[in-house]
């Protein structure tokens, strides 16, 4: 009965990410070492292993970890930009094949098409939907002043600012009104006001809607403050998650002033005590290579 | 220095430069028969706009540069796309790609002129040949090196495969082929002067191919000395074109 439970509740997950395998073939051929895995080529490197990842409707969570273990490649294989070596991905209960079109994805580097206006930037989801270009240029211009840019849509990125080039992305993405966002550390590269303005305007959007979010990040507090839930993951190679913490602070909540309560601090030295050890040891292993 | 400096002192560069060879001439330290003489050479290139004589191999010359430019770009924008995209396409195509490149392609002007006879074609041909290698390259390397996260983000947004191709593939490949729109527009130039030299009935390389069958050093350099002015025009042209369609692009100025 529970298992039926269980099964019928990851079918409707947004996301179910089952025991995913990703390994990446060298390029170069070292001599195989005694130890090796079976179909597993000597030098290839293994980023994830059996990691198993479910982001219920409408759920926000968040999934931290190390530098370099392989949050980016989890994100990657749910928007099936790659596949994975092994396991199941299924989006809405049905397997994924190709690119995810469920999802709109916010890169961790700049992804702005260089040749295009801000303007053009923002439009050009819709324009590939088929939609007319004076309509989609009327939501783009909604869109711009939404994300504080009216005025700049006739510039190109190079003529933006490392932090509009940063608003800039989420327009072009949510525009499209995609069911599930995939977040890259979106806000990492801003100051800490705009930032904390952003994970705001970001939980505003989110409360309106209720879209299901997996959001990578390696800064905790940020984690915290925004999600559902907290995933850690370990330091790589062979990244699986190895802690999962239900966030139950109360919603609404403001970014700068939940980092002041007691259940916030609770949850982080809770979460900290974890990830801090797999931080050590992937600081030790970016050493060692 | 100030720019107007600049230019007043390259002025007078090529004054004194044409003065010494004036003197140097006219006091016969360089044989007149050999080196031409300033003042006819400019009196020469005076009477042929004078007179309008120039305007048809002018004409001619520009034609065939512009026929060369066009075909060769779009030829070399069409299979640098298709075989940028095709990985197996571009493996088996690899080797005769590379000869072709390495053959001197101004041999083949008696081929054109066998072909395509004296006319505009054979030059137009033998230009081609010389753009299309600049462009294809340029456009091979320029989908080769699309950005992995753009790409990614187009597929994301919901590009199909013409919408990159649209979108992504052809404004990247155009970058590159802005990029080397001087030294393909020259070689355009290059493919229609030395085609005419090599055989045809006008234009400005048959003005001095004839010329030199009679000994007239004068002219020869009158005609040297327009389709270099000619040259200078056209690139002046391609900065301004440049500047209108790759706004997009951050400018590197020196
Ligand atoms: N295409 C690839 N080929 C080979 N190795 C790769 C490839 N992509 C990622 N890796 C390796 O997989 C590991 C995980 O990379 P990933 O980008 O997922 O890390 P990350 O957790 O997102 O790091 P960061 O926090 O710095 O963004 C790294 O060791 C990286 O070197
Ligand atoms: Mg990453």
């Amino acid at each position: 009965m529970t298992s039926m439970m269980s099964s019928l509740k990851s079918a409707a997950a947004a996301i179910n990410l089952s025991k995913i395998t990703c390994t990446f073939a060298s390029l170069a051929k070292p001599v195989a070492r005694p130890g090796d895995r079976p179909g597993v080529g000597a030098g290839d490197y293994t980023a994830v292993c059996e990691a198993s990842l479910t982001v219920a409707r409408g759920e926000f969570v968040s999934v931290v970890g190390p530098t370099g273990c392989g949050k980016s490649t989890l994100l990657n294989i749910a928007a099936g930009l790659i596949a994975p070596t092994a396991g199941e991905v299924t989006v809405f209960g049905t397997p994924l094949k190709g690119i995810n079109r469920h999802a709109g994805y916010l890169f961790q580097s700049d992804a702005l098409l260089p040749w295009m206006s801000a303007v053009d930037n923002v439009i050009v989801g819709l324009i590939f939907r088929g939609i007319r270009r004076a309509d989609a240029l009327e939501r783009g211009h909604q869109w711009l002043a939404r994300v504080g840019l009216s005025g700049h849509g006739h510039k190109y990125p190079h003529q933006l600012s490392g932090g509009m080039k940063k608003r800039l992305s989420p327009a072009q993405v949510l525009i499209n009104d995609p069911d599930i966002l995939l977040m890259d550390e979106p806000f990492s590269a801003l100051d800490i006001q705009t930032r904390q303005l952003m994970e705001n305007e970001l939980l505003d959007l989110w409360s309106a809607d209720r879209k299901s979010v997996l959001f990578i990040t390696h800064d905790l507090e940020e984690a915290i403050s925004l999600s559902d839930r907290v995933v850690v993951l370990s330091a790589g190679p062979e990244t699986r998650p190895i802690g999962e913490f239900a966030i139950t602070l109360p919603r609404p909540r403001d970014v700068a002033e939940v980092r002041m309560t007691p259940g916030f601090l609770e949850l982080h030295k809770q979460i900290w005590d974890i990830l801090k050890a797999e931080v050590q040891k992937g600081y030790r292993q970016g050493l060692a290579a | 220095m100030s720019a107007t400096i600049l230019r007043v002192c390259q002025a007078l560069l090529l004054l004194a430069s044409f003065a010494l060879w004036q003197v140097l001439t006219a006091s016969g330290v360089l044989p007149p028969f050999f080196f031409g003489e300033p003042l006819k050479v400019l009196e020469k290139i005076w009477q042929w706009f004078a007179s309008g004589e120039i305007f048809p191999h002018l004409g001619i010359t520009l034609l065939e540069t512009l026929l060369a430019f066009l075909f060769g770009t779009a030829l070399g924008l069409g299979v640098g796309l298709w075989l940028g995209l095709n990985r197996l396409a571009a493996t088996l195509a690899d080797p005769y790609i590379k000869a072709m490149n390495a053959m001197p392609r101004v041999i083949l002007a008696p081929i054109f002129a066998v072909w395509f006879g004296l006319g505009v074609w054979s030059k137009v041909a033998l230009g081609v040949t010389l753009v299309f290698f600049m462009v294809f390259f340029n456009v091979f390397q320029g989908v080769r090196e699309v950005s992995p996260v753009v790409l990614a983000n187009a597929r994301m947004l919901g590009a199909g495969r013409r919408h990159l191709l649209r979108h992504i593939y052809l404004p990247s490949a155009m970058s590159w082929v802005f990029s080397s729109l001087h030294t393909s527009v020259g070689m355009a130039f290059v493919g229609a002067v030395v085609g005419e030299y090599l055989g045809s009935a006008k234009g400005v390389g048959y003005l001095i191919l004839q010329a030199e069958g009679s000994f007239d050093i004068n002219t020869v350099f009158a005609g040297i000395l327009v389709l270099t002015a000619f040259a200078l025009a056209l690139d002046a042209l391609v900065s301004l074109a440049e500047q209108r369609l790759m706004v997009w692009q951050p400018r590197h100025e020196a």
